[in-house]
């Protein structure tokens, strides 16, 4: 279908767009992207009365690494995310996700800030944004504020996010030295939403031990999922099959997912537990063996 | 420009010509190119952005034509399959797929040769599974992909 009428504007600066946001409030949609607004308008199933679009405003894309953490623009594309030497020396992890968002039209054009404020608990950035504890700055006219991406996401498109604020960055710590990380999803064909999906980072002191370990699931649960408790599962773990049996055991049960076409609610929950798994014997360096 | 239109004026450069035109705020990319300017070899298969019949360059990115307003064109280049040959020569893409028995019915094929485009300049190198990776957001419900892999592995080896 075609999308229904609505008025648009085209703000300059952020300035512009935030005291059009302002105006508007929840008549409003900000406009990244598109590549999930814009399908649902063609669908009816989202139907602004206002749509102000936020590509011209050059001050949202960008990618800085400064005092231990990398900020990135809510504009940034994912192609950039994919390719950018910045990106990958200061969280390979951003990289590695980000080649599995879509496909290579939908890189070009999806944004980061875009796929956040969207929502969708089973999309890649949600997912690796709660696992590594990423901070989203939310700007209005009357101020700035920070949340953590743990606090972000309320439930399946649905944030924290007053209709008059804007996402401009989001920011993700370095990852430390000595650090191993491990992307796995189940999707039926590549570029397909996950069916699940499982991020880590695990950091290892002298002796190859955890010393802090962290890890998420999406696609499970109403919100990309953090798992505090694999944390203390592997403190100190050299990733023995007992401990990681027992990360993959929690995290399924942490785990609330739906069921849908693509997979029952207990074949999700199997599944996190399998992916978890898969995930955690990469990230500590072990030869991928059957689950 | 942070005032409210539904109509607004656009310039806009598409395969090397000038475009200037007002158009409804809500139209789509896809059908400005196929009802206002007549390029009618951009196809609308699913308009949500999974078939890629659609798929355009923009400023020299692939992207989904169902996925832009026309308006969000403004000040950019374009590029359609209607470009890409050379008067009466083939692009390379296109003679590979018609070397390689690659389209049948036709309606996906411009939609493949503007992903494969984009591709090939980003992965000169690529092996067949990737090939078989970049071509997934593309559906055609003809040939069962084999001839259009083979096309775009011999466009990549310089060879069709």
């Amino acid at each position: 279908m075609k999308p229904p009428a609505f008025l648009y504007a085209c703000p300059r600066s952020l300035e512009e767009a935030l005291d059009l946001a302002a105006a508007h409030g929840d008549e409003a949609k900000l406009l990244a992207g598109g590549q999930s607004l814009v399908a649902m308008m063609n669908l009816r199933l989202a139907e602004p009365k206002v749509l102000i679009d936020l590509n011209r405003v050059a001050e949202l894309g960008f990618v800085r690494r400064e005092n231990g953490s990398l900020q990135v623009g809510a504009m940034t594309r994912h192609r950039p995310m994919e390719v950018s030497p910045t990106v990958r020396e200061a969280e390979p992890l951003l990289s590695r996700v980000a080649r599995e968002i879509g496909h290579l039209a939908i890189r070009n054009r999806g944004t980061i800030g875009g796929s956040l404020a969207h929502a969708d608990p089973a999309a890649e950035w949600p997912l690796v944004a709660v696992t590594l504890d990423a901070r989203l700055t939310l700007r209005s006219t009357v101020g700035v504020r920070s949340l953590r991406a743990r606090e972000f996401f309320q439930g399946p498109l649905t944030t924290r996010a007053a209709p008059t604020e804007i996402l401009t960055a989001v920011t993700f710590p370095v990852a430390p030295t000595a650090s191993r990380f491990a992307f796995h999803e189940l999707c039926r064909r590549p570029g397909d939403f996950a069916i699940v999906a499982v991020a880590c980072r695990v950091t290892l002191d002298a002796a190859g031990a955890a010393r802090a370990a962290t890890l998420g699931v999406g696609g499970a649960h109403g919100t990309p999922l953090h798992v505090p408790e694999v944390e203390r599962i592997l403190a100190g773990s050299r990733g023995e099959e007992a401990a990681i049996r027992e990360a993959g055991d929690a995290a399924a049960r942490a785990a609330e997912p739906g069921g849908d076409v693509h997979g029952s609610a207990d074949y999700r929950r199997r599944m996190v537990a399998v992916l978890t798994r898969r995930a955690l014997r990469h990230a500590f360096g072990h030869p991928q063996v059957p689950s | 420009m942070s005032e409210l239109r539904e109509r607004r004026p656009i310039r806009l450069v598409v395969n090397g010509q000038p475009v200037e035109r007002e158009v409804a705020v809500r139209q789509l990319l896809a059908d400005f190119l196929r009802d206002d300017l007549g390029l009618t070899a951009t196809r609308l298969g699913c308009e949500h952005g999974v078939c890629g019949a659609c798929t355009v360059m923009l400023d020299g990115q692939s992207v989904r034509s169902c996925l832009l307003f026309a308006v969000q064109a403004d000040g950019t280049e374009l590029r359609t399959v209607e470009g890409l040959a050379d008067g009466e020569r083939m692009h390379p893409l296109q003679q590979a797929f018609w070397d390689h028995h690659a389209l049948q019915c036709g309606f996906c094929t411009s939609g493949f040769l503007m992903t494969a485009l984009d591709f090939l300049e980003k992965s000169p190198n690529a092996s067949e599974a990737e090939i078989r990776q970049a071509l997934s957001g593309n559906l055609c419900r003809c040939t069962g992909y084999a001839n259009i892999v083979d096309a775009v592995a011999a466009a990549l080896k310089g060879n069709p």
